[in-house]
């Protein structure tokens, strides 16, 4: 059976040539790079050039990447850091509905100690509005934290604009305020430059670019305070206590350096498959539409609705055909529950049953597509057939 | 996650539709997750000559109709009234426990139909699950 993995939002294939970067920090240069002989030196001359190669990835300077071990703790760090370090000067932040889990949960753990938290809205088109954070700052708002790109509709969040908003606030004496994005489904996959973007912080995780788990990374500006959450031996600027993993430090590096290489024909590369394969399928199934803004979004991702289908019903079976996705929405304890990303955007239990996102990433092929468009139309109306809605409607249809 | 019986009942769903003259009929619905399910039969001298199912649901739910539909099919509506929800996930092999309520879904859509056929009720059937 063929077997198509398009489900690159949610992790990538290792690339060889990352793994082949890894293997010496395994086998043979295996020291703590806390160690003075020379073992340790090979390592830590290692973490420094992986350093600077992430740094100019990122248009940063090496001084401002400390590596941690993923977006989750890339994004506890710089939330709670900035809020913990900034608590006297106010205790309030913004962020959106639709952030990833480490960030909701973040934002939820300091509400619960105490914080106030302003949950901007999105709309239909998956994309929050600067007007709403305008309105939403306050002289006590420490942190702006909203994703460079959602992780289910791939929509970009306008970030540099943000970026400008914040930095007139702080030129006009409102020093403390700090602006983070969650870039880990944009970094390596578009332009991802902190300066462009004018944030403070930035979080990314080397899984999503064909690098290994466990490895990710937060860009924090020169001069930015952060209230460090791990205690120990004071690795990484004292920011990130633990003794580094240096093949998991050199494979992130490598695979972002790897990434961004040719970066307009990869991000083409996708742009052309995930089209063809959203054209086809809106032009092939009924009752099939797309989530999200189609032009401000990342070119790897599209989510499509399938009317009368249950979205896990449907990735199963394309499952049982080799094909893996993802759903938006999953039932469980006997509530079918849409992701709170197709909440925020309007969708209900009814709108949102049917959802699934494709990704794609450097493996993926024309044949990859083709294969998709043979095998999905089929099990969509396999399903609808056994749909008792779907029958009236095309009952409907057929008597109009 | 799910067993191969769950999954081959997905692949190939049984005795898929409804019965064209239907002697009994019966429809449960989970408000809270959505599914639905409708079981069609059609009863020869209080045998179940023919069932048949529709649904709209994840793959348990499918499953549970279609593995439901294939032991209703040359049993006396008395077996059928005492089948149970655990009968139905035993016949799946195993379900995950937050997926047990589909059983009950299945089940639930078979004794609406059996009530009708006690009351001379046959159709349109409608009963809100409380799974």
């Amino acid at each position: 059976m063929q077997r198509v993995y398009l489900d690159n939002s949610a992790t990538t294939r290792v690339n060889n040539d990352v793994v082949a970067a890894m293997l010496p920090y395994l086998t043979e240069d295996y020291g703590n790079a806390s160690s003075t002989h020379q073992w340790g030196q090979r390592s830590r001359q290692a973490i420094e050039d992986s350093r600077r190669q992430v740094a100019k990835a990122l248009n940063a300077s090496p001084g401002e990447i400390i590596f941690v071990s993923g977006g989750t703790e890339s994004d506890n760090l710089a939330i709670r850091g900035i809020a913990e370090a900034h608590s006297g000067r106010g205790r309030h932040l913004i962020t959106s509905q639709f952030e990833h889990s480490a960030v909701v949960n973040t934002c939820n753990y300091l509400e619960s100690q105490g914080w106030q938290v302003t949950w901007l809205p999105v709309y239909r088109d998956g994309v929050v509005r600067v007007e709403d954070l305008r309105a939403a700052l306050t002289d006590q708002t420490v942190l702006v934290s909203i994703m460079h790109a959602n992780n289910e509709l791939g929509t970009i969040q306008p970030i540099e604009e943000i970026g400008r908003l914040v930095r007139e606030r702080r030129a006009a004496g409102h020093g403390h305020l700090h602006f983070h994005t969650d870039a880990v489904q944009t970094v390596g996959k578009i332009p991802v430059d902190v300066q462009t973007l004018g944030v403070d912080l930035l979080s990314c995780s080397s899984h999503k670019f064909n690098g290994p788990k466990g490895i990710g990374a937060l860009y924090v500006r020169r001069g930015v305070r952060l209230q460090k959450q791990l205690f120990g031996g004071h690795h990484e600027r004292d920011l990130r206590s633990g003794t580094e993993s240096v093949p998991h430090i050199v494979g992130l590096a490598r695979a972002l350096e790897i990434a961004v290489q040719n970066l307009p024909e990869r991000m083409e590369h996708s742009r052309r498959l995930r089209d063809r394969l959203e054209s086809e399928l809106l032009t092939r199934i009924p009752y099939v539409t797309r989530n999200g803004d189609a032009t401000r979004r990342v070119p790897h991702i599209t989510n499509l609705n399938f009317d009368f289908v249950e979205g896990e019903g449907l990735q199963i079976s394309l499952d049982l055909k080799g094909v893996a996705v993802s759903t938006g929405s999953a039932c469980s304890s006997g509530a079918t529950e849409p992701s709170h990303v197709l909440v925020a955007i309007g969708l209900d239990s009814d709108t949102g049953r049917g959802t699934l996102r494709f990704s794609f990433g450097a493996d993926n092929c024309d044949e990859d597509v083709d294969y998709v468009i043979s095998v999905l139309p089929v099990l969509v109306d396999k399903l609808r057939q056994l749909s008792p809605r779907a029958r009236t409607i095309a009952t409907t249809a057929v008597n109009k | 996650m799910y067993s191969s019986k769950v999954l081959a009942h997905l692949a190939d769903p049984q005795n898929v539709g409804e019965v064209s003259a239907p002697t009994v009929r019966g429809e449960s619905n989970n408000p809270v997750c959505g599914d639905r399910l409708t079981l069609t039969l059609r009863l020869d001298g209080g045998v179940i000559a023919e069932a048949r199912f529709l649904v709209e649901g994840c793959p348990p739910s499918i499953a549970a109709g279609s593995v439901l539909t294939g032991m209703l099919i040359g049993i006396s509506t008395a077996d059928a009234g005492r089948l149970t929800p655990r009968q139905v996930t035993e016949a799946l092999e195993s379900l995950p426990r937050n997926k047990e309520h589909c059983a009950v879904l299945a089940i639930d859509a078979l004794r609406m139909a059996l009530r009708g056929l006690d009351s001379g009720v046959a159709s349109d059937l409608r009963f809100n699950d409380k799974a």
